[in-house]
């Protein structure tokens, strides 16, 4: 095995190593865990920074083994997958900061880690998947190592979000399982390749291309959330804030997103996607997954179910990205998928500070918070402009290159979708920056606790304004080098040049 | 082949220590058991070296030649089967160690039997005649329904009664059809029936006599009935055993004949047929685990179901393709073989389960995930290979299987895959979910014995290792198999 395998090896094992020593360490063991923890996050960043400056230069690394004849196990590091690796490797260290703050004194600490690490492992294995068998593996084992993240307080409300969520995702996996080996039979093992590896088939198995797609992306889009796969993911809000921010944010909805993209751009290839007249109706599905999930949100008084819908709504502009048929509306959907992992995990942090701080679950109790906490108000603020699309923030930069996408791609009726979006999301997130900001307390909190000397504990207040800043520095200085938009035209040009 | 030492040592170290172990005195059994157990893990070993230096072939015993001596078939298959059967009854065997320092009084006979049970099973695996097959499925019968006794409560007994009957019929009917086909061909040898066997009603007759007596030993859908008390009644140790090495004696001569005759000599609509009847055995048997209320009663149904994967074998590669009857044959070992390491670590994973909250309700297994987790973390690796999700052995044998079907054009068998899985994932989390249910603190458990423990993880995570790496185990039981698909 060559060092540059094995550097490609120590991203997902760090997490799973951490995941194996915290379920063997005693549940009473908090600060060791927390070091471990903290250790195996910062170490897994600094080997991801290095493979990503290597595949800046287009150094290979890889990893392949055999499973059995004919189908391989393969990791792979390339500029589509680093993008997803960088994003869960930044957010993992901010979210196990802000868990062990969160979940201080709570129980089951040894499980809820030990799951953590092990989704967290899943999640770079989806992004370092070489081939589409690879990619079932983590995809299925995000699923399995999320389940008790999402039932992880034990209520009958929790069991009951944790029943849905396997009957959505094991349903998706089982169709996009099927998909899978649809095209195995046909073309053998499919490694991701840009420009995709179907386009030479003969045109007597278009159709059959056609039902396989259409497997392949309904099981991604459970996870993706898309109208109407996404009833799960309202429901598990009901977990631990970390545990939102890890779904919305970090790897489950991603997974899904990110498992289309590599669909349409590295087995189908776009263009043959679009021959096949697929990108049309996927469009079509984004659209109404983006108005469905903003009108839901508007009628939404729980904050984080709020939060939920309108991730609904802001994954499926990734997709709609993707459908974008040129390099501008790519550009649009990829950088999206850093800047809304950035702005929502901002604004879960946020919705957690409230509850745990102040005992604030709803909209409505929400009148004065930026006067007892400001740091955190700020940082809601600059998420939910981003999300509103106000410039400079990074989720304006997200929709102008799909507006521009759009127009390239002579979808003109995108736009209207993205303005009519961008009201609903101003709609839903306004009011409640009014309430934060220009509506006084005149009744005491519902359950106020001093946590240390600043509003809140540190372990809850830094990440959530380290992630509020990498989300304005995104959007601030998109032109810079290595900045989520350089890189996500380093792809496209990757991508298109094929 | 010929120098192969091992191969009568596989019988004749089980039967030794079976005996042995009959008189010594009930302290020296589980001694004795210990030390023999190395032994045969070697010879077993050894058996399985040979075949990968120097290939597949016919062991002699005594060297004299057929009609006389015993002929003993090494391939790929048998060889792997002894394997697997050494890596699970040893470790069912640390696990027992531990488990019956709670009953004394079964204890004493469990090892005799063991002994007995492992040195049916051998022979099983290595007999190239039908008759000598008949022998090692008594011996492994008689064994099992004894440890099924064991327990000695009504309802074991009653449980072991009814196995007794339901393994006699079944035994009575394969001797049966053995008596018509050696006096139709004066041959016993397997060899020696693929030439002179013709498509005529005393083939007919007797081949639907053995499968039929093979289909009751096996417990196939609606011939199950038998299993589930037997199994979920018994000791745990014992269950494990049952389910995950005791059913496949049968199935695997089913397989061993089907490869040598069947095609020939059934009607066509026979692989069809014992297909249906496993896609039967999946959902109804997933759908009762589904609906149990005691854990381990669970956990026999689940075996139900997972028996019934097993025969969409038959249609898979009878009448089809080479390379979709190779896949069938690939996706049927993966899925024997991870059955039983996973069905053995989830009996076990359970036993554990039920001594450290001292029920064995599910209901009662409320908060457990805070007090045992490791417990928990094996059942739940054996869970992920039943219900065929990655990365396991169970998800391997799914693929291929799914691969075949698709292949063959046969894409109703997706629809039991598909299905199939469905209900185990039902199943196996109605347990977590309960496990991950807070309720009354009761921060109490009775932690198992380590060794317990240990055994189950093992199992669990052989189960997950087999179907990463699953080409390797594939290309050993490929070796010398009679596959000509077509």
């Amino acid at each position: 095995m060559d060092w540059n395998a094995l550097i490609l090896f120590g991203v997902p094992a760090t997490s799973l190593i951490a995941s194996a020593v915290i379920f063997l360490l005693a549940e009473s063991r908090h600060t060791l865990r927390s070091v471990f923890n903290l250790v195996a996050a910062v170490l897994k960043l600094l080997l991801v920074v290095w493979i990503i400056w290597g595949v800046y230069q287009n150094v290979d690394y890889e990893l392949r083994f055999t499973i059995i004849d004919g189908v391989d196990f393969i990791l792979r590091a390339d500029a589509l997958g680093m993008m997803f690796v960088g994003l869960s490797s930044l957010l993992w260290l901010f979210t196990t900061i802000y868990a062990i703050g969160y979940l201080e004194d709570a129980p089951n600490r040894s499980r809820f880690f030990g799951f953590f690490s092990l989704c967290v492992a899943s999640t770079v294995g989806i992004a370092l998947a070489g081939n589409l068998f690879t990619f079932l593996l983590f995809y299925e084992l995000l699923t399995l190592s999320t389940y008790p993240l999402v039932v992880h307080r034990g209520t009958r409300e929790s069991l009951r979000a944790g029943q849905v969520y396997l009957y959505y995702t094991l349903g998706g996996g089982a169709l996009l399982l099927f998909g899978v080996v649809a095209l195995h039979v046909l073309v053998g093992d499919t490694e991701f390749v840009p420009g995709g590896v179907l386009s030479g088939l003969d045109a007597s198995l278009h159709p059959m291309l056609v039902v396989i797609f259409v497997m392949m992306v309904v099981g991604l889009g459970v996870k993706a959330a898309l109208f109407p796969l996404h009833a799960w993911l309202p429901m598990a809000m009901v977990a631990p804030a970390p545990v939102s921010a890890l779904l919305h944010a970090v790897a489950v909805v991603k997974a899904g997103a990110f498992g289309i993209a590599r669909v349409v751009y590295d087995v189908y290839g776009i263009e043959f996607t679009f021959s096949l007249g697929l990108l049309g109706p996927l469009a079509v599905a984004a659209a109404i997954t983006i108005l469905y999930g903003s009108f839901r949100a508007l009628a939404q008084d729980d904050l984080k179910k709020r939060l939920a819908f309108s991730t609904v709504s802001q994954v499926s502009y990734i997709v709609l990205g993707i459908t974008l048929f040129g390099p501008v509306g790519t550009l649009g959907g990829l950088v999206h998928l850093l800047h809304q992992g950035l702005m929502k995990i901002t604004l879960f942090f946020c919705a957690g500070n409230y509850a745990e701080t102040l005992g604030v679950h709803k909209i409505s109790e929400l009148d004065g918070t930026g006067q007892r906490m400001p740091a955190t108000s700020v940082a809601f603020t600059l998420g939910a402009f981003g999300m509103i699309g106000i410039p400079p923030m990074a989720g304006f930069i997200s929709k102008w290159y799909l507006g521009m996408g759009a127009l390239h791609a002579n979808m003109n009726w995108v736009l209207a979708v993205l303005i009519l979006s961008s009201l609903l999301n101003a709609a839903y997130f306004l009011p409640i920056l009014y309430r934060i900001w220009f509506r006084t307390r005149n009744k005491p909190w519902c359950e106020e606790k001093a946590l240390g000397r600043h509003e809140t504990t540190l372990w809850l207040l830094v990440p959530t304004l380290a992630t509020a800043g990498f989300a304005l520095i995104a959007g601030l200085l998109a032109g810079m080098p290595f900045s989520p938009l350089y890189w996500a035209d380093l792809i496209v040009s990757r991508e298109y040049l094929q | 082949m010929i120098g192969l030492w091992s191969v009568p040592l596989l019988f004749a170290l089980p039967l030794a220590l079976g005996i042995l172990t009959l008189l010594a005195t009930p302290a020296w059994r589980p001694r004795l058991s210990l030390a023999g157990l190395p032994l045969l893990l070697a010879a077993s070993a050894a058996a399985f070296l040979d075949l990968a230096l120097s290939g597949p072939g016919i062991y002699r015993l005594g060297d004299w030649p057929a009609p006389l001596g015993i002929n003993l078939n090494v391939d790929g298959l048998s060889a792997g089967m002894v394997v697997m059967t050494a890596v699970v009854a040893a470790l069912c065997a640390a696990y027992a160690r531990s488990y019956l320092r709670d009953y004394p009084a079964s204890a004493s006979f469990f090892w005799p039997l063991f002994w007995f049970l492992w040195a049916g099973m051998n022979g099983i695996w290595l007999a190239e005649d039908i008759f000598n097959l008949y022998v090692g499925l008594e011996v492994m019968g008689l064994a099992a329904v004894g440890m099924v006794a064991l327990r000695a409560t009504p309802q074991a007994l009653a449980a072991a009664m009814r196995y007794l009957l339901a393994a006699l019929l079944g035994s009575l009917a394969y001797l049966l059809g053995v008596a018509l086909l050696y006096g139709a061909y004066g041959t016993l040898s397997m060899a020696g029936l693929q030439h002179v066997a013709a498509d005529n009603p005393t083939t007919q007759v007797a081949l639907a006599l053995i499968i039929l007596g093979l289909l009751l030993k096996t417990a196939l859908f609606p011939l199950h009935a038998w299993l589930p008390p037997a199994h979920g009644g018994a000791l745990t140790p014992v269950s494990a055993l049952l389910s995950a090495l005791v059913v496949k004696g049968s199935f695997y001569i089913l397989l061993r004949l089907w490869l040598v005759l069947g095609p020939e000599v059934t009607p066509a609509f026979t692989a069809q047929l014992l297909g249906v009847l496993g896609a039967g055995a999946v959902f109804y048997g997933g759908w009762m685990a589904w609906r149990q209320h005691l854990l381990k009663q669970l956990v026999a149904y689940s075996t139900v179901a997972q028996i019934g994967y097993l025969f969409l074998f038959f249609p898979l590669v009878t009448g089809t393709g080479a390379e979709a009857a190779r896949l069938a044959w690939d996706g049927t070992m993966m899925m024997l073989v991870a059955h039983a390491l996973a069905k053995a670590a989830l009996f076990l994973s359970a036993g554990n389960l039920i001594l450290a909250v001292g029920s064995s309700q599910i209901g009662h297994l409320v908060g457990i995930s805070r007090f045992r987790p490791l417990s928990l973390f094996s059942f739940g690796l054996a869970g992920v290979s039943l219900m065929g999700l990655p990365p396991s052995g169970g998800f391997t044998g799914k693929w291929l299987l799914l691969h075949s079907a698709i292949l063959s054009g046969q894409w109703w068998w997706l629809i039991v895959l598909f299905l199939g899985g469905l209900l185990s994932a039902a199943y196996i989390f109605k347990v977590f979910r309960m496990s991950f249910r807070e309720g009354p603190q009761i921060d109490r458990s009775v932690p198992p014995p380590l060794t317990m423990d240990v055994a189950a993880m093992i199992l669990a995570a052989s189960a997950i290792v087999i179907g990463l790496t699953a080409h390797l185990p594939l290309h050993w039981l490929r070796a010398g198999a009679l596959l000509g698909g077509g």
